[in-house]
């Protein structure tokens, strides 16, 4: 039965590939590499890796979409003709696929317990989570404890891309939009739905201990409330609510919380990003470290998605 | 009384699938942008409408149902005015419905 889903989805999932390839129009192919998200998303789940597919479907399948929609309204919206020939694309996607096809062949069996990656150190993870950490959700106590460092970095790097974008697009202030009578309807319901999707990315920020979530996920659908606001309302609006400025203090104080509570960990006599020390228990300490951390990635990409989605919208006239 | 509700809960999930599968064709058999999003909006409510409450009859009184009544409440809400939105945004780039059929001028 599994199989039979797998095989759905992957058909799927290979029929908007090629509907993406021979499309002409931008707007169509940026709903179709979102519907593209969506499946990956599902085939996650049927993996029963559901904090990925909760990231995919946050990620790709919402808030990509929504900056690859306002970079075409930037741009253009139909592809240009090809200027030369498909024959060296063609080889050399066609030598690229081989190589991975026949890499596969030296992969384990699908689902085999045996393979590489499930004897390295996630064993050792899994059978230690329990005492150690005492969260049930075990890829919460692997990011955000064991694998704290990538973590850290992951994170630094999503501030270095708000920057980046900061640094590249700059920002205009636009601060007109006041009330008009138009669009009632999705007034209404954004104004709706708005406290409703905020109340639940703080649900799956502070619920990624026990079901999936975390703070990359929570941060996304935190941005995206405000983001449908945006929609809505307008942009000027929406800075009434959530200034820019205040959006490019909260992006450095994310990523200089969670390294402050490394840093904490050292004055408490542990090392960097030694959570047991934060409290008298260590399973305590290691609650609150993973909270305060999740929290500090929370608000870093909350900011910057904001932040990259302000830069965006603000430059169209 | 447990296979009424099973029963009941199956006849909900079909007919929920019968309307999707309606709304599929109609997506692709109807003539314009503005009966095609008439298709659409049967998906939205009715379509996902009756296989959420057929799955809430699957779950009985649990924490899934009230998950499953929450993902309901939105979808009523956001399918309509999605496509609401849609044909508004159509409106205004001034796309006209059809109004008769192409094929009798």
């Amino acid at each position: 039965m599994e199989h039979l889903i797998d095989i759905v989805l992957l058909g799927l999932l290979m029929i908007t590939g090629f509907a993406i390839v021979r499309m002409k129009s931008l707007l169509a192919v940026a709903m179709l590499t979102s519907i593209y998200s969506l499946l990956s998303a599902l085939l996650f789940v049927v993996l029963d890796a559901v904090d990925v597919a909760l990231t995919e479907a946050a990620i790709g399948a919402g808030i990509s979409t929504i900056l690859m929609l306002a970079t075409v309204t930037l741009t253009r919206d139909e592809e240009e003709a090809p200027r030369h020939t498909p024959l060296l694309p063609l080889a050399v996607v066609t030598v690229t696929g081989a190589a991975l096809i026949y890499g596969t062949l030296d992969m384990p069996h699908y689902g085999d317990p045996a393979a590489p990656v499930h004897q390295h150190v996630a064993s050792t993870y899994l059978h230690d989570t329990p005492g150690e950490i005492g969260v049930p959700n075990v890829v919460t106590s692997v990011l955000a404890s064991y694998r704290g460092y990538d973590t850290l970095g992951e994170v630094t790097v999503i501030f270095t891309a708000g920057a980046g974008v900061l640094a590249l697009l700059g920002y205009r202030t636009r601060r007109r939009n006041i009330q008009t009578r138009k669009l009632v309807v999705l007034r209404v319901i954004a104004k709706l739905f708005f406290p409703l999707i905020l109340l639940f990315a703080l649900y799956v920020l502070f619920h990624g201990d026990f079901g999936p979530g975390g703070g990359f996920q929570a941060g996304v659908i935190f941005a995206t409330g405000f983001i449908l606001y945006a929609l809505a309302f307008g942009l000027g609006n929406a800075q009434r609510v959530i200034p820019h400025p205040l959006l490019r203090i909260m992006a450095a104080v994310g990523v200089l919380m969670y390294a402050a509570v490394g840093i904490e960990g050292i004055l408490l006599g542990g090392k960097f990003l030694e959570y047991g020390v934060l409290a008298d228990d260590p399973v305590t300490g290691q609650h609150l470290g993973i909270m305060l951390i999740e929290l500090g990635v929370g608000i870093t990409v909350a900011a910057v998605m904001l932040i990259i989605y302000y830069s965006f919208v603000s430059r169209r006239d | 009384m447990d296979t009424v509700v099973q029963i009941l809960s199956w006849i909900l999930l079909l007919g929920g699938a019968v309307f999707l599968l309606i709304g599929a064709i109609g997506v692709l058999r109807f003539p314009d942008f503005y009966t095609r999003l008439h298709a659409v909006s049967v998906c939205d409510t009715l379509g996902a409408g009756l296989v959420l409450v057929g799955l809430m009859l699957q779950g009985g009184f649990s924490l899934v149902t009230v998950k499953l009544l929450l993902i309901f409440y939105f979808m009523m809400f956001s399918g309509p005015t999605a496509v609401h939105a849609l044909a508004q945004a159509a409106l205004r780039s001034k796309l006209k419905p059809l109004v008769d059929d192409p094929d009798s001028r």
